[in-house]
């Protein structure tokens, strides 16, 4: 019986491949056919026939849909009002309506939103005034409140604020390209490797600057990613790495490919997380360890390799 | 041929081959087709292989039979994430009519080895929608009895909400909350399922009807331990969409105010005060003098502004210890502040991160280096992690 997280990871897996054989051998009519069946009544999707019904199922199936083109409005109709129906009191959003915010549906709750254009529908503010104190001490992210950390949120979690970086500009005007520099100013920042930096201001910011230190201190800020990206790569470079190879959860936890897909893509959010523009190369600071620890770079919505995402966006568009 | 009750381990260590079983000499095994050249083919054991290929051959055929029945309660308990085994066995039922009393329980005896498991719970309700509201008492007992076991199983609670919505039985659920925080004030998921009770319970007359009493139970909580975030966030929770409320409300100034006062464990204090000022709370004088008595004397000058003067404590936080991992604070709030002058009339809630107890993750960050540092690896793997991630 096909069901929709082995579809998806399927449908990720053969786009990350790429080429000529991989990307034609998907049966899109098919696979559209399937995400109908699985479409519920009240807008959600089941996993698989007679599945259980969630927030994963729909991040699955939109993201299927959207990414072989192949989504419609009867597929999109009322996603949205489910999902919203999935954001809790705390902020974050729940597998099913009522159950607790949850790293993982959260993820998969704002990707699809966005996918279907409707992600101003949700309480974002809350969603980031959740999202944001999900980063623990330790710099890796917990999944709930009052849980433990594990390197998988590197993704759930921490893609989140890629999400909105990327698709929803939470600044309010877009920030200007890092390459363009106004003042200079040395400030203690909190999220580089160096003792001291160079900040990265714009033209119309020089008034502020000017002011002295905490100004442009403040005004850096906004360069920054919301999440302490530098924390959370040293959390996955020094306990999420298996010292033979793969990733884990945390310290003492065997290693999986699971947790090693996720905390790869979430140690590749971090090191990208400073620029908006993602054709540019992540800037050295923001990389822990030497520059030949930079990743390629994920695309936030589908956890795909952005070359290969834009190989597939242009096929399927074709066809 | 039914099997006895709980027989699933006995099972295992007295397992005839199928191909030996002479109710099954009629059928002819259909093997895994993996295609013409499997690139990563999974090594299965022979009594696996074996019951999936008598699996597929009823499965193909579409046979619900006895048989077939017994042979889902082998493939399960060999792979209990196999869907299309789960779904093959409820077909079983419903053709059949086996007895439902017996699926619950056969589910109840492999639930606590599989706990986490999407496909189990997802057939339990199943069951227990087709067993209708006389079930009630037993899944709750069920997931209380999971709940027992682990107080966070986010499947279970996920169930236990079905069950109250579907089947009813909310008349002890706020109880139980209250009972599960008493044995941890710190379980969010308990939190959560309270706010489900007070909001969803027929019983109960809604969210604002409740809203008093657990404004006070909620405070209490607080005070027994304001680094607790799950409180917090629930109290923020019943005023939701009504922010007018929510500021008016004298006693949730006042508690942001005591724990400030008290000069610890005071994130969540200032945060919740910040969230005030920006939905338009005019804080008295007191709530400066709290402020301004965590300042350090490197600070720098005080604020006028009091949403500035909490921004800067916050920073301060953050930047304090140098060998602690620190978590950013709210640029998008610094950016208001400054664009607009002031925090008067914004109403961006963004918030900063908690700094928790230094000492762990001091204590997480030595235990991983000794490890790597005793298997030899750390200078490498630090300053040259490009040996674990080049292949």
């Amino acid at each position: 019986m096909p069901h929709l997280a082995t579809t998806y990871a399927a449908v990720n897996a053969l786009i990350s491949l790429g080429g000529e054989k991989s990307l034609p051998s998907i049966n899109r009519s098919k696979v559209y056919t399937f995400l109908k069946c699985m479409k519920d009544p009240s807008g959600a999707f089941r996993m698989h026939d007679a599945g259980e019904i969630d927030v994963r199922a729909c991040y699955t199936a939109i993201s299927v849909a959207s990414i072989l083109n192949i989504l419609d409005d009867e597929l999109l109709q009322n996603v949205g009002n489910y999902i919203l129906s999935c954001q809790t009191y705390e902020g974050g959003i729940a597998g099913e309506p009522g159950s607790e915010a949850h790293g993982g549906y959260t993820f998969c709750g704002l990707a699809a939103m966005i996918l279907i254009n409707e992600a101003d529908r949700l309480d974002l503010d809350a969603l980031i005034g959740w999202v944001v104190f999900r980063q623990g001490v330790e710099g890796g992210f917990q999944g709930r409140t009052n849980k433990l950390v594990d390197g998988c949120y590197s993704f759930w979690q921490g893609g989140v604020f890629a999400l909105l970086r990327r698709f929803h500009s939470i600044i309010g005007e877009s920030p200007t390209p890092v390459d363009q520099r106004g003042a200079e100013c040395s400030i203690d920042n909190t999220q580089t490797t160096t003792a001291s930096d160079v900040s990265e201001g714009d033209g119309s910011s020089d008034e502020i600057s000017s002011q002295g230190d905490e100004h442009c201190h403040f005004q850096h800020r906004e360069r920054e990613p919301l999440f302490h990206s530098i924390a959370l790569q040293r959390y996955l470079l020094l306990c999420s790495q298996d010292p033979r190879g793969g990733l884990r959860d945390k310290l003492r936890k065997p290693r999986d490919y699971y947790h090693t897909c996720y905390c790869l893509s979430g140690l590749s959010i971090c090191q990208h997380s400073w620029l908006k523009d993602e054709d540019s190369s992540p800037l050295p600071r923001a990389v822990l360890g030497p520059y030949s620890n930079v990743l390629e770079p994920v695309h936030p919505v589908f956890n795909i390799v952005l070359d290969r995402y834009h190989e597939a966006h242009e096929f399927f568009s074709r066809s | 041929m039914e099997s006895d009750e709980g027989d699933e381990q006995q099972q295992e260590a007295e397992r005839l081959p199928l191909s030996q079983r002479p109710e099954w000499s009629d059928v002819t095994p259909i093997p895994q087709d993996d295609g013409p050249n499997p690139v990563v083919p999974i090594a299965y054991k022979p009594e696996f292989s074996e019951t999936m290929s008598y699996f597929r051959a009823v499965y193909y055929s579409d046979e619900r039979s006895s048989r077939s029945f017994q042979l889902t309660k082998e493939a399960i308990c060999l792979n209990p994430g196999n869907y299309t085994v789960w779904h093959f066995r409820r077909q079983i039922i419903e053709t059949l009519h086996t007895d439902l009393q017996d699926e619950l329980a056969f589910v109840g005896r492999i639930a606590k080895s599989n706990s986490k498991n999407y496909q189990l719970w997802h057939h339990r309700r199943w069951v227990a929608e087709k067993l209708g509201t006389g079930a009630v008492n037993k899944e709750l007992q069920f997931t209380k009895k999971m709940l027992s076991l682990d107080a966070k199983n986010y499947h279970a609670w996920s169930y236990r909400q079905w069950v109250l919505q579907a089947l009813g039985g909310w008349e002890d659920e706020l109880d139980y909350c209250q009972i599960l925080l008493g044995e941890d004030i710190f379980n969010n998921s308990a939190w959560n399922q309270r706010y489900f009770v007070v909001t969803r319970s027929p019983l109960l007359g809604g969210l604002i009807a409740m809203r008093d009493s657990e404004v006070n139970f909620t405070i209490e909580a607080i005070l027994g331990n304001p680094e607790n975030e799950s409180p917090w966030r629930y109290l923020r929770g019943l005023y939701k969409d009504d922010t007018e409320s929510w500021i008016n409300d004298p006693r949730i100034s006042s508690v942001c105010l005591k724990v400030l006062s008290t000069k610890s464990n005071y994130v969540f204090a200032l945060s919740t005060l910040l969230d005030l000022i920006c939905h338009g709370f005019r804080p008295s004088e007191e709530f400066r003098e709290a402020i301004n008595a965590l300042n350090t004397p490197d600070s720098g000058p005080l604020d006028s502004d009091l949403g500035r003067a909490i921004c800067r404590v916050l920073d301060a936080i953050c930047r304090r210890a140098p060998d602690v991992v620190p978590i950013t604070c709210s640029p998008q709030l610094y950016h208001r502040v400054e664009s607009t002058g002031g925090i008067d009339g914004s109403h961006d809630s963004v918030k900063d991160s908690s700094l928790r107890n230094i000492s762990v993750v001091q204590e997480n960050i030595f235990a991983s280096k000794l490890e790597l540092y005793e298997s030899g690896l750390y200078d490498v793997m630090f300053a040259g992690s490009t040996v674990l991630f080049t292949y």
